[in-house]
């Protein structure tokens, strides 16, 4: 790929990129968020055309102007969102668009879930063809990602293969919801890979894994490229340096906590006790939680996407009913309120709780709403931004004023739609809403899901000073390195239960990982 | 007090009502009690599989339609073939609409617009018919003209990205308008005299069968189109590789977007096709039942038909039962109109629509919506 | 300025481009529509008694497209206004001539309060249908219409009916009842009108001005994020359709104690789909109902001139309001025939 530049309202997303990929190899394309990797591939799967700049595939230039072009010429990509359809078959999806038919009409499901089978067993990538996409765990989806790449590439065998066949594999951010032993055995994977020939592209913002895995490595910042290496010849500080343009601390500074001697002593801010809760589908996702967090400590909870991490935080929070087990929150009994499933979010906020919900699209701001309304978003029918029910513009325009100077808000106005800044931005106003109030527990989940290292430095820095003022902090994360690093303890949640809480000090990388694949 | 059943080439069934009031009240209880939550209940559940959990579903509307019938015929005679394929003849435009709903909404356009696609059809088709003296000249004129509705619905909500209810109801406000305007203009102050509506036909042999002969094949041309639609579509959703594809477009445009199927494609063909279908709806009410064009003349049967697809759950072979349990309060209605029930003809022409009310409420959370419904497809 | 000159410029180019597709059918059906138009203008403010008129006419436009627009805010679709209407109208006129012997200033009120709650009513139970179960209202509420129609055609020619009248029709209301005529007895303009415009202002204030309107405003644009905010979603579901469903039940109370002082039975205006133009016009903002209402209204107002002059179906009146609403929805359209960016 050479001079790609792709220019997106208000951003230039690639600045003439130069990008090669040799035959065979694994090339970790590095950068943190918004760097424009995603952008880049997206361009070299079809599905954006640059604005600029040329794509060659085995020295002769190519227009791929949409994946069916890139599919034609053996490219495939694994998205960071899966790509599946949850109500449909693993044959489905993966036929999808390269369907096996009879008399060009009628689906051939059958034959095609056998080539499937063939398929899963010349790459070791097991999958039950005629499962359902939505009643299998992440780590499968992704093999079926995976198959599905493979699947049009080897079909190009009885179809006359493009005359440019260049046998890609793009993968996006593979490893952010695997367990460090899934991502092991996805690695063996790619190696074999592209050992029997395949090219693989491999985007990540994950220093260790480059180091892992690439042959090569080339690292991406604002849509341009800062240089190419290899693992050899190069350092994770230097990576790290590369990737964010400055100096950064790869670890957080961190207090001991204090009182140490004394916790056994106070009374826990947050007490849970065989907490039940059922998932949107009906299935129970969490097992009989129980769980102290003590004043002044952050209480870490690791594990894979999807083992009751979301229903966990909805529950403690009143936004989804338990069916069994009891909660205190500073001594208080909030069973009732968190098994009436009926106002429970309010209650539960003036008890002094704070929430970063994981998804702030879907609870923590209105985008359509201005900062001014999202800033009060919680708390706009308490003194002094209401008076009665008549709202006190005035107030909640100096309190919006005040937060976004005191949490860095980026923003050119407090008028501004919330819709309408950065992701960044956006979690630094959650956040700011919530630090605006007194509060004794913070329940955080993924706080710095796909922000930019600023913005993720800004919040942990945040947060850390809030557990150092005395608050009890509840941090749910999927990426492990973020739980070592501000954590106090840190418990591992699998399939709904907690399966082993640890102290912080005492907490390894390795075990951690075995904890989350849920071996004990 | 006895009801009497009437089968034509069966014969009268007399039952004695309250004794059949009884027994169909045992077996409601006996299938309750076999689905409330009891340890023997789930093994049995278990052992006999899906079948069997799906049996109360299978086995309650037939069961309420058979008590309904006893009730209504209390001391007179029901003619239960009649009634059966008047209830198919009212559920035509119902399922012709819930078919057309289906399609589009497959592939993850919301259409609203079904009411104003068959008014449409209905008036164009008419006049047409009118004018021409041809009534096939006037269902092809119907059809074309409730694909061209569907397309402009379909430019609306794909290219223009406008809120698919609010394009479908613009639609809606826009067929009254025109077709209340083509009225006046064409069709009331015209000589011509109107066209005779189509025939029933009478499928050689198949008509002679008992029962369902006089239900399924002495129908007139909606009814078959009916009929003969709804595998036609059962088989294209699922074992095609359109169906494929628009069920994928539908669910998760993303993915079908990242394999090479063109997402705008799809959706345009599909709302267009369902135009088509819903022009045979609009047909089934100027050309088929009345012969004449009348002022909104279809009377909400178009919101009907989307209630009759929730009802079978984006199924076609489920919408049309749902076509028929409305069709059946419909026949039913106006049976009691006529038998001079002592309720008021308002209260029992309400019957329809509460019955689509009480089956919508009862439904949700039991039917999920193809999941990108309603959400336009942006591509870069 | 220049944005506010934005806003108005696409409602305004829609309303030409559609007078220009309206003019196309107009000569195609034989007509000179600029003989067409000046009837139509005419009668919409060519006179003193056509401007006077077209207030008339948009008194029940104001409220029933406030009944839109507040389900809208809430993220509601609601098009039940006309049986909201229906069921506001035959409550007043239920007291109207039934509650004797109380002074004009309670009987009026009366009147009124109990017509508003009678349309609240009807708009909340498709509200609550939602909320608690998830039927869609789009559905519900067109149900609603027909059995309303149903409902109030049965009583009026049943159990309200005037023994004494040749049509279906209840008996004249009281004057105690009546809501005072604006400019005496000749003109028909009537104290609903102000009523009516005071019902804007007051949703104006109440959707952005309290907390009220914040939750359901909220609620309309992210039931997630109200959920999170302690806001009872299921109740502000049902406090915006009731609140939709008292404009226009007033809207009815307005025609029968201001207009007719009586409720006909075969009294279909079809006033729910016209009322979803008149919100969409405004955007759903409650001060934009007023111009876009009142546009409505001329033009309904109008085109009975139109009519007498040149035969014109009033019907075409529908088809222009279509397209204004189509080219406002699909704003893109007006923008690319008029090479606005």
């Amino acid at each position: 790929m050479r001079g790609i530049t792709k220019r997106f309202p208000g951003v230039v997303a690639n600045d003439h990129v130069d990008f090669r990929l040799e035959k065979g190899e694994i090339h970790a394309l590095l950068g943190e968020n918004g760097s424009g990797k995603t952008t880049l591939m997206n361009i070299l799967y079809g599905l954006y055309r640059p604005d600029e700049g040329q794509i060659f595939l085995n020295g002769t230039e190519v227009h791929l102007t949409s994946p069916k072009d890139a599919i034609a010429h053996g490219i495939g990509m694994v998205h960071q969102h899966f790509m599946l359809v949850p109500v449909m078959t693993v044959t489905e999806n993966i036929i999808l668009g390269n369907e096996v038919t009879r008399g060009g009409l009628f689906l051939d499901l059958k034959q095609a879930a056998d080539r499937i089978r063939k398929l899963s067993e010349q790459y070791h990538l097991e999958v039950d063809p005629q499962a359902l996409i939505q009643d299998l765990p992440v780590g499968i989806r992704q093999r079926v990602e995976i198959l599905k790449a493979l699947y049009r590439q080897s079909n190009g065998e009885s179809k006359p293969k493009s005359s440019i066949w260049a046998d890609i594999l793009i993968l996006d951010e593979p490893t952010a919801v695997l367990t460090p032993e899934e991502s092991e055995s996805l690695f063996r994977t790619l190696t074999s890979l592209a050992q029997q020939g395949k090219s693989i592209i491999f985007i990540t913002h994950k220093l260790r894994e480059v180091f892992h895995v690439a042959n090569r490595i080339t690292v991406l910042r604002n849509g341009r490229v800062v240089g190419t290496t290899t693992p050899m010849e190069t350092t994770e500080t230097q990576l790290a340096t590369m990737m964010v343009g400055r100096e950064v601390i790869l670890t957080v500074e961190k207090n001991p906590l204090e009182f140490r001697e004394e916790v056994s002593d106070r009374k826990p801010v947050l007490h849970v006790q065989d907490l039940q809760v059922v998932d949107d589908r009906g299935s129970v996702a969490v097992k009989g939680v129980s769980l102290d967090i003590y004043p002044g400590e952050i209480l870490g909870i690791a594990g894979v996407q999807g083992n009751g991490q979301t229903e966990l935080v909805e529950a403690l929070t009143g936004l989804r009913k338990a069916i069994a087990g009891s909660i205190h929150i500073n001594g208080i009994d909030m069973t009732h309120i968190i098994h009436s499933g009926y106002s429970g979010p309010r209650k539960i906020m003036e008890q002094g709780v704070a929430h970063i919900p994981e998804d702030r699209h879907t609870y923590g701001m209105v985008d359509s709403y201005p900062l001014t309304d999202n800033l009060v978003l919680n708390i706009y029918y308490q003194k002094p931004f209401a008076r009665g029910i008549v709202r006190n513009q005035a107030a909640i325009e100096e309190h919006a004023t005040r937060l976004v100077t005191e949490f860095d808000i980026r923003t050119p106005s407090i008028f501004i739609k919330a819709g309408n800044l950065s992701g960044g931005n956006q979690q630094k106003m959650v956040v700011a809403r919530e630090f605006s109030r007194p509060i004794i527990l913070l329940i955080a989940a993924q706080p710095t899901r796909g922000l930019d290292v600023g913005s993720i430095e800004f919040i942990h820095k945040q947060i850390l000073q809030k557990r150092d003022q005395g608050c009890a902090v509840l941090l749910v994360s999927v990426d492990l390195d973020e739980i070592l690093s501000l954590s106090d303890r840190i418990a591992v949640m699998y399939r709904g239960h907690i399966l082993a809480t640890v102290d912080a000090k005492e907490a390894s990388r390795e075990v951690l990982g075995l904890w989350m694949a849920g071996i004990k | 007090m006895t009801s009497s059943l009437r089968f034509s080439t069966l014969g009268t069934l007399k039952l004695p009502t309250q004794f059949t009031f009884l027994i169909c009240g045992m077996i409601s209880i006996i299938l309750g009690i076999l689905y409330v939550p009891l340890p023997f209940s789930f093994r049995l559940e278990k052992r006999l599989g899906k079948v069997f959990q799906l049996l109360p579903w299978r086995i309650a509307p037939p069961l309420i339609v058979f008590i309904v019938l006893i009730w209504a015929g209390a001391g007179r005679q029901i003619d239960v073939i009649g009634m059966l394929a008047q209830s198919l003849r009212l559920a035509t435009p119902i399922g012709l609409g819930a078919l057309a709903g289906i399609l589009c909404e497959r592939s993850g356009v919301i259409n609203v617009a079904i009411e104003g696609m068959m008014l449409t059809a209905a008036c164009t088709g008419f006049v047409a018919a009118l004018y021409t003296q041809s009534i096939w000249l006037g269902l092809i004129i119907a059809v074309l003209s409730g694909g061209l509705t569907a397309a402009l619905h379909a430019v609306l909500s794909i290219r223009f990205l406008v809120n698919q209810i609010i394009s479908g109801m613009v639609l809606n406000i826009l067929a009254i308008g025109i077709t209340g305007f083509i009225r006046k203009a064409f069709i009331v102050d015209s000589p011509l005299p109107a066209p005779p509506v189509f025939p029933a036909w009478q499928i050689p042999v198949l008509s002679d069968l008992p029962l369902i002969g006089q239900v399924f094949f002495r129908n007139q041309p909606m009814e078959y189109a009916l009929l003969i639609l709804v595998p036609i579509l059962h088989v294209l959703i699922f074992h095609t590789r359109w169906g494929l594809r628009t069920r994928a477009v539908g669910e998760h445009p993303q993915a079908a977007d990242t394999l090479g199927v063109s997402v705008f494609k799809i959706r345009y063909i599909n709302v267009i096709i369902a135009g088509l279908i819903a022009g045979l709806g609009g047909a089934w009410f100027s050309l088929e039942t009345v012969g004449n064009f009348d002022d909104m003349m279809t009377e909400g049967k178009g919101f009907i038909a989307l209630a009759a697809m929730i009802f079978g759950k984006w199924n076609p072979g489920g919408a049309f039962g749902g076509a028929l349990l409305f069709g059946f309060a419909d026949a039913l209605q106006i049976k009691l109109q006529i038998s001079g029930v002592q309720v008021p003809y308002q209260f029992l022409s309400m019957i329809p629509y509460l019955v689509t009310m009480i089956v919508l409420a009862g439904l949700i959370g039991r039917a999920t919506p193809p999941a990108a419904e309603g959400v336009p497809f942006v591509k870069h | 300025m220049v944005p506010i000159f934005r806003e108005i410029l696409i409602p305004i180019l829609a309303v030409f481009t559609a007078l220009i597709l309206g003019a196309v059918l107009i000569e195609i059906s034989g007509v000179s529509f600029i003989e067409a138009y000046r009837g139509l203008f005419e009668g919409m403010f060519g006179s003193r008694r056509a401007l006077i008129e077209t207030c008339v006419a948009a008194t029940p436009y104001l409220l029933t497209g406030l009944a839109v627009a507040i389900g809208f805010q809430g993220g509601l679709f609601n098009i039940g206004a006309e049986g909201q209407f229906y069921m506001g109208a035959l409550a007043s006129v239920i007291v109207g001539y039934t509650v004797q012997g109380l002074p004009a200033w309670l009987h009026l009120p009366l009147a009124l309060v109990v017509g508003a709650i009678s349309g609240a009513v009807w708009g909340s139970i498709p509200g609550l249908l939602k909320a608690r179960l998830g039927a869609h209202e789009v559905i519900n509420t067109i149900m609603m219409n027909y059995i309303a129609l149903k409902l109030v055609d049965y009583l009026v020619k049943n159990v309200f009916r005037d023994p004494a009248a040749s049509m279906d029709r209840t008996p004249y209301i009281l004057p105690t009842a009546q809501l005072p005529r604006m400019f005496g007895p000749d003109y028909r303009l009537h104290a609903g009108f102000l009523l009516a415009l005071a019902a804007v202002v007051f949703t104006h204030w109440l959707l952005f001005k309290t907390t009220l309107g914040f939750e359901i405003r909220t609620v309309g644009a992210n039931p997630g994020a109200a959920r999170y905010a302690g806001m009872n979603v299921a109740g502000n579901i049902v406090l915006a359709m009731a609140m939709a469903g008292a404009m226009a039940g007033l809207a009815g109370v307005g025609e029968v104690l201001g207009l007719n002082h009586t409720l006909p039975a075969a009294f279909s205006a079809g006033y729910g789909f016209d009322a979803i133009a008149v919100a969409l016009l405004a955007k759903s903002n409650p001060m934009g109902i007023i111009p876009s209402a009142f546009l409505w209204g001329g033009l309904r107002n109008g085109a009975g001139l139109m009519q007498v002059r040149t035969g014109i179906s009033i019907d075409l009146i529908s088809v222009i309001q279509a397209l204004v609403i189509m080219f406002i929805a699909a704003n893109q359209i007006v923008r690319w025939i008029y090479r606005i960016n």
